[in-house]
């Protein structure tokens, strides 16, 4: 431990984040956690003991500087705080609220050892929130280039190709499928979690930058990626991993079973629980299973008692410690009313006369050997099923590929599964001018991994874009 | 924003509106769709792209008002912009040389056929147009689809215009002759699956064209699965057209159903406002 570090006296536990209470937040879809205010901010990060090391930057899939940015926190210069941040993030209101900062920066965090780790990810919140209110840290814009670049997607991946190469002088155009930008942030992420407002500020924040966003694009339809090239110099294709998964087994057709993305679609996107105010209509259940372990799963059943539902179960085929969900997630879910039921799968959905859902058939399971993920197998176990009664049915436990743009792209190579095949230090597809990243890239789904993916590949489009149009010495001379 | 270009009242309920959307009018195919919505509030809608011409940029659809969202398109003018305009979805209808091809339309099921009889009848094929309604005023593109026919029977439930009965009989009549080597089949629900039990028996093959709820269009969500062949598609991307002799009706059917009581209350709560008004 060096000098500075040593004098400080360790303080173990952390200046706690205000929550509205269980009780009130269940009833509206507003957000959860009240963030810190200056004071607290200042206190929390007066913890820091801004060690040399900084364990928690390279925690951080994009290298933020995190002991820099909560030291300037500490010392009230919440501005170069923003600064420091948006070096390496571009959207930290965003990701300062979704990213799983306990497996990430916060986890490695020297004063972890000993008590809490620093908050990092409710400072990284405070710092955005700041910025938001005390007037935008613009960036400084190169000048043009005369090029461009198209985007397929508005996700978090195209969001930050956007901003660099907007910034680098490149024109930039983004092509979005749906009728709203923001990828999962506006569709899947709901409003208490991720408040719309702040994902529309981040994305007119880049329209100001002067980035075009055509919306109803639907690449592969509309536009092929060959078209594109013709217009563009180069194209990032980041789409996600869209396409919804069901478990195939019988009964999933009934009325009441749904895919999570099409729940979570219907409730975000197409504002259903304002249903009739607005016109898309939700089947809203009593008695709802949500199938699966993730922060989908958990989004689902969130919004699924934010819905009115008397009773949520969350059936779970793994045990408790290994759910992949965010921890606070899962906290917030317990507090709410969520009920688990861990260690079991689904066998079958009942439906009645009139083909609605009725009740699931649930197995129970045990936990075997290690499987691929090195996380123990769960195994049936015969004789053990049961009928828990229900009237809606959500799976949620993955999501894949849509082959909409492979299927249309020549040249551009995808794996068995689907997922776009791409050098992984500049995100080159095998395609010529053609880069990829986010969940289409397939290197595991996250926000701030999406964001990382962007920026790698936004640096590897200007590498490409400036030798394409520097003419090689030898022709020249 | 998309603008109507040209706006045609076909029936009290059935509207036609061409649009222009020249990226979509470029690419579209016969057998595809777009999603549209007509209202920032608004739900997403598939409609059939019936025609297109990509010189002049325009694409045409043809709806009936069956309830909220088509109301409201409706009222739309020529000048007006459609909020929402995404396109062309669905797979193109797998268009060949196949002989003589029986296209079968009920309803507005018949503007949805339309492209298809005129993309058969361009590939060389013998067209026999079957075009059936509840009675004379829903009947629509009755001389469009007879100019990219052969031959036409037209036939109303109720008698009130040309053959009566049901379009089932003069089907039967050209099976019986041997003379049909594919059948398309595009209506409502009942009259698909009676055709496609029909057909079974002569062994003639019929693409039938489903029409599920959706939602993004896109393969996105799953609202729109179908039972086909015991394997669950999307209708949205792996159709809208399947093989009629292996698609699960009875599931379609009740899938349909999901939100009757919705639809109504939002329909009726709007025409309850605009009453006033
Ligand atoms: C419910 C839910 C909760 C999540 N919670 C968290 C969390 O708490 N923390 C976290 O780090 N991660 C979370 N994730 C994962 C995270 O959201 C994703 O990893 C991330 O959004 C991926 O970003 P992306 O850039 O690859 O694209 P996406 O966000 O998937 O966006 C892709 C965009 O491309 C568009 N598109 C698709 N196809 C086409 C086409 N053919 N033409 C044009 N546009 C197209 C789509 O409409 C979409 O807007 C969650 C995901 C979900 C679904
Ligand atoms: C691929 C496809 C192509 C279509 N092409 C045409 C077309 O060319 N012309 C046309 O008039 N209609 C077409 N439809 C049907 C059209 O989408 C619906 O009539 C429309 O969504 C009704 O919306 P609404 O808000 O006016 O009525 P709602 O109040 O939503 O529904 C009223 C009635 O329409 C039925 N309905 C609701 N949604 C759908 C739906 N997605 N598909 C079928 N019925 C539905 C309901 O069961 C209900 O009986 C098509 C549907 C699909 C899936
Ligand atoms: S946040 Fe933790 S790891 Fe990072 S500098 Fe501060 S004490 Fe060190
Ligand atoms: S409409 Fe969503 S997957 Fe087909």
């Amino acid at each position: 431990m060096d000098e500075k570090a040593k004098k400080k006296t360790l303080r173990p536990d952390r200046v706690p984040v205000g929550e509205r209470s269980p009780l009130e937040r269940v009833e509206d879809f507003r957000e959860v956690p009240l963030g810190y205010t200056l004071d607290q901010a200042k206190d929390e990060a007066d913890r820091c003991l801004n060690c040399k090391k900084r364990p928690c930057k390279r925690g951080c899939p994009v290298g933020i500087d995190c002991g820099g940015f909560v030291d300037r926190v500490s010392k009230g210069d919440i501005r170069g705080a923003v600064k420091l941040v948006k070096e390496k993030n571009l959207l930290p209101a965003i990701t300062g609220r979704v990213c799983p900062q306990a497996d990430q920066c916060e986890g490695p965090c020297l004063v972890g050892k000993k008590g809490a780790s620093i908050g990092i990810g409710n400072l990284e919140r405070f710092v955005s929130d700041w910025e938001r209110k005390h007037g935008e840290v613009l960036p400084d814009k190169a000048p043009p280039t005369g090029m461009s670049v198209g985007i397929v997607g508005s996700g978090p991946s195209g969001l930050t190709v956007a901003a660099d190469l907007i910034q680098l002088g490149y024109g930039v155009t983004i092509y979005e499928a749906l009728h709203e930008p923001g990828g999962v942030l506006i569709y899947g992420i709901p409003e208490f979690r991720l408040p719309k407002a702040i994902v529309s500020e981040q994305i007119d924040g880049l329209r100001r930058l002067g980035v075009e966003i055509k919306l109803n694009q639907i690449i592969g339809k509309t536009l092929t990626v060959d078209e594109m090239l013709e217009m563009h110099d180069a194209v990032f294709i980041g789409v996600g991993a869209g396409a919804p998964i069901f478990m195939d087994i019988p009964g999933e057709n009934l009325i009441g079973v749904y895919s999570a993305n099409e729940y979570l679609t219907r409730s975000n996107l197409m504002r259903a629980y304002s249903f009739p105010e607005w016109d898309t209509p939700m089947f809203l259940g009593k008695r709802i299973a949500v199938i699966g372990g993730g922060n989908v799963a958990m989004d689902s059943a969130r919004t699924a008692l934010r819905l009115g539902a008397d009773e949520v179960v969350l059936i779970y085929r793994r045990s408790l410690e290994e759910m992949p969900s965010r921890d606070e997630e899962i906290r917030h879910a317990e507090e709410e009313g969520l009920r688990f039921e861990l260690l079991k799968s689904p066998t079958r959905i009942i439906g009645n006369g009139s083909g609605r859902v009725t009740s699931i058939e649930l197995i129970s399971m045990e936990l075997g050997e290690p499987d691929a993920s090195g996380r123990r197998r769960p195994i049936p176990v015969a004789g053990s099923e049961q009928i828990v009664e229900v009237d809606t049915v959500i799976m949620a436990i993955g999501q894949q590929p849509n082959p909409m743009i492979a299927a249309t792209t020549p040249g551009l190579k995808t794996d068995k599964q689907g997922y776009i095949v791409v050098d992984k230090e500049t995100m080159a597809t095998t395609k010529e001018g053609v880069y990829a990243g986010g969940d289409i890239a397939g290197f595991g789904a996250s926000v701030i991994r999406a964001m990382g993916d962007g920026r790698k590949a936004a640096l590897a489009i200007q590498d490409y874009l400036v030798s394409k149009n520097t003419p090689d010495r030898e022709s020249a001379s | 924003m998309p603008e109507i270009a040209e706006k045609e009242v076909l029936t009290p309920q059935i509207v036609r509106l061409k649009v222009i959307a020249p990226d979509i009018a470029k690419k579209r195919r016969p057998g595809q769709f777009v999603i549209l919505r007509v209202d920032k509030r608004g739900e997403r809608i598939p409609l059939t792209i019936v025609d297109s011409d990509p010189r002049e940029g325009t694409v045409t659809i043809v709806f009936q008002v069956v309830g909220k969202t088509t109301h409201m398109l409706s009222q739309l003018e020529r000048g007006d912009k459609i909020l929402d305009f995404a396109g062309p979805l669905g797979k193109p209808t797998e268009i060949e040389q196949f002989g003589t091809v029986v296209v079968v339309g009920g309803g507005i099921g018949t503007a949805v056929a339309f492209p298809i009889a005129k993309g058969m009848k361009e590939a060389g094929n013998r067209v026999i147009a079957i075009v059936g309604a509840r009675s004379k005023d829903l009947l629509v593109l009755e001389h469009e689809i007879a100019a990219v026919s052969d031959e036409i029977v037209v036939t109303t439930d109720d008698g009130s215009y040309k053959r009566p009965g049901l379009v089932t009989e003069p089907l039967k009549e050209y099976l019986d002759r041997g003379e049909v080597d594919q059948v398309v089949a595009i209506g409502p629900v009942p009259m698909m699956r009676a055709v496609s039990e029909l057909t079974k028996s002569y062994g003639v093959k019929t693409l039938v064209s489903l029409n599920p709820i959706m939602v993004d269009g896109t393969g996105m969500c799953g609202a729109c699965r179908v039972a086909v062949g015991g394997k669950t598609r999307f209708a949205c991307v792996d159709g809208p057209e399947f093989d009629g002799h292996e698609v699960d009706f009875e599931d379609l059917t009740m899938r349909l159903t999901a939100y009757r009581e919705h639809e109504k209350q939002s329909y009726n709560q709007y025409l309850e406002y605009h009453k006033d008004k």
